[in-house]
């Protein structure tokens, strides 16, 4: 990845995080471990490779994205205020009644959002169903999803998994958002689910593992992709990436920042965005 | 002309708007059951077996509809709406996506399979789903009929098929299906009965039978479970005031639960709920199962002749 664009990408995923913390802080509630841990993923997703735009966001050429752990809504939300969905502003109503940003994502009431999610398991079906709907219409589109780790202890997601490669979409790229936490501690404590990457492989998926904070590592594994076979990229995460208290704390799973530490973070991600102070 | 199950109905309304429209047509390993099989074969491409796997199936379904492809989903009505309720109530009715669940072999008329396959709850819980309209056809006439009604219509639908081949009540030549719309089929004074599905024939045909002794019926053929036909349910329960609602389905939850909710709040009115009383299948033959849940011919003409009874005794 050329330097120009990966700072442009870092900067991104830097302004995400900081509008993260700034909704979840004015919501009182959320999911910042997991929306902080996808923001590279989901900026990289959104300001270079997918083909989407505002100005005709039901093209129905475009390419979707399901975002099957519908908890991290904080971080698609940022990825769409900053494309230009809706004000950035906005992000500050997340979770309030009558507003737009619901706390799990709703396609008839945010714009940009291609489909609702938020029970795990679904949306990864839903974005089977998406592939498959481009080889039946004969459309060029590419659907990506992202999943969590905790998530793939649903049965539904083995299911779509096999569907995905008996029905050869390769116009499906995944990515599981491996944080190694979920709400009652370390995945591998709870109901392992490792090794992943050898179960895709068993059901037929390509897969790829990567620094899931690397965005020239995300970008080659996207663009690795095999024709005939869905692509599962495995990415190794940190739950809750940018704020140091929050940084692989099992606690920060579902939880609010209070003022004080709503300031600390807002010190740390401010430091992080000045960096690229000279970057477009 | 022949008794016809409707999900045949079905399998063959499927592959003859396949030639006139856009759409997908899912299953789970019973395609040969559902019918969905006569599509399958027509248009391969448009096909989609899941395998056993419910739950993946209406979420797959979900993303197709969510592109702008109309899908129906098939499977047995106990796996369709049971296995899969979840994903329809969130990837479905949350979304309002057009995806059709046709679901067959619902009820206890599955016969032999027991139980564990005879689901007579179907329609309570899908009618407890926000936008979800749910119907029940009563012949092969109507079932076929209703096929292209729901398709052309913009939203998720439950649709319940039966396994047993069912005599046919509506002429092809003449009938015209309206979604929404309940249909009066007798008119008689001493009480209104509503029925769906499979339950209309047996209906009718007690009906006939209270003619002949001097018990004037009127039957409702009340497909369109929710949204409910308010305006005939309460016209035919103030000229009667005396409803009997019949069902091949639990008393709780289903038609009979639709109906109590609005006569209880509109126009309160006795109101006799058959069906089956809270309880599981057991093995037998369909007709055979009918009978012993107490929905046969005379059965059902036993609880008509009583609620008559009631409610003149109550006017003395």
């Amino acid at each position: 990845m050329e330097k120009e664009k990966l700072l442009h990408l870092r900067k991104k995923a830097a302004q995400m995080r900081r509008l993260i913390i700034e909704g979840v802080y004015n919501a009182g509630s959320g999911h910042p471990g997991g929306s902080l841990s996808c923001a590279d993923i989901l900026a990289y997703l959104y300001f270079d490779k997918m083909n989407v735009s505002p100005d005709r966001a039901d093209d129905p050429e475009r390419d979707r994205f399901v975002l099957s752990k519908g908890h991290a809504s904080p971080a698609l939300y940022a990825a769409l205020a900053l494309k230009g969905y809706f004000p950035v502003e906005e992000i500050k109503t997340l979770r309030k009644l009558g507003a737009r940003l619901q706390g799990h994502p709703d396609m008839h009431t945010t714009p940009g959002v291609d489909m609702s999610t938020g029970s795990l398991g679904q949306g990864f079906s839903a974005a089977c169903g998406m592939a498959k709907a481009a080889k039946i219409a004969g459309r060029d589109y590419h659907v990506y999803t992202l999943l969590g780790d905790g998530e793939s202890q649903e049965g539904e997601v083995w299911e779509a998994a096999m569907f995905a490669s008996h029905y050869k979409l390769d116009n499906l790229t995944a990515f599981l958002d491996y944080n190694k936490l979920q709400i009652d501690g370390d995945v591998r404590d709870v109901m392992n689910p490792v090794p992943l990457d050898e179960k895709f492989r068993a059901f037929g998926w390509e897969v790829r593992t990567v620094d899931g904070h690397d965005l020239a590592q995300i970008e080659a594994a996207v663009n690795s992709g095999v024709a005939g076979r869905p692509l599962m990229i495995i990415c190794d995460t940190v739950k809750g990436k940018g704020v140091s208290y929050m940084e692989n704390a099992v606690g920060w799973h579902g939880k609010a920042p209070k003022q004080p530490e709503y300031e600390q973070a807002v010190k740390e991600l401010d430091a992080a965005l000045a960096e690229f102070a000279e970057v477009e | 002309m022949a008794d016809i199950a409707t999900r045949v109905s079905y399998g063959r309304a499927l592959a003859d708007l396949g030639e006139k429209y856009m759409f997908a047509v899912m299953d789970a390993d019973l395609s040969g059951s559902t019918q969905t099989k006569m599509f399958a074969d027509k248009f391969p491409e448009r096909f989609i077996n899941c395998g056993i796997a419910e739950q993946n199936m209406i979420g797959v379904a979900a993303g197709i509809a969510a592109t702008g492809i109309p899908v129906f989903a098939s499977s047995f009505a106990m796996f369709a709406s049971g296995r899969a309720y979840e994903q329809i109530r969130n990837c479905v009715g949350h979304t309002h996506l057009n995806v059709k669940i046709c679901a067959s072999h619902a009820g206890v008329t599955v016969g032999e399979d027991g139980a564990t396959h005879q689901f007579c709850e179907d329609m309570a819980i899908m009618r407890s789903i926000p936008g979800m309209t749910v119907i029940s056809p009563a012949d092969d006439t109507e079932a076929y009929a209703a096929i292209e009604a729901i398709l052309k219509y913009d939203g998720p639908v439950y649709c319940r098929l039966g396994r047993q081949a069912v005599p046919v009540v509506f002429d092809p030549a003449t009938y015209k299906f309206e979604l929404f719309k309940a249909v009066p089929l007798t008119q008689g004074e001493d009480c209104a009965v509503f029925a769906h599905g499979v339950m209309v024939d047996r209906a009718l045909k007690a009906c006939e039978l209270l003619k002949t002794k001097g018990i004037n019926v009127s039957v409702i053929d009340t497909h369109t479970i929710k949204p409910l036909d308010e305006k005939t349910v309460l016209e035919y329960a103030a000229r009667t005031r005396n409803v009997v609602v019949v069902e091949e389905h639990s008393v709780i939850g289903g038609l009979g639960g639709a109906i109590c909710e609005l006569l209880s709040q509109k126009l309160p009115t006795p109101v006799t709920r058959l069906g089956i009383n809270d309880v599981f299948g057991v093995s037998g033959k369909a007709g055979e199962l009918l009978d012993y849940y107490g929905l046969s011919v005379d059965g059902i003409a036993d609880a008509i002749r009583n609620s008559v009874k009631n409610k003149d005794g109550a006017k003395k």
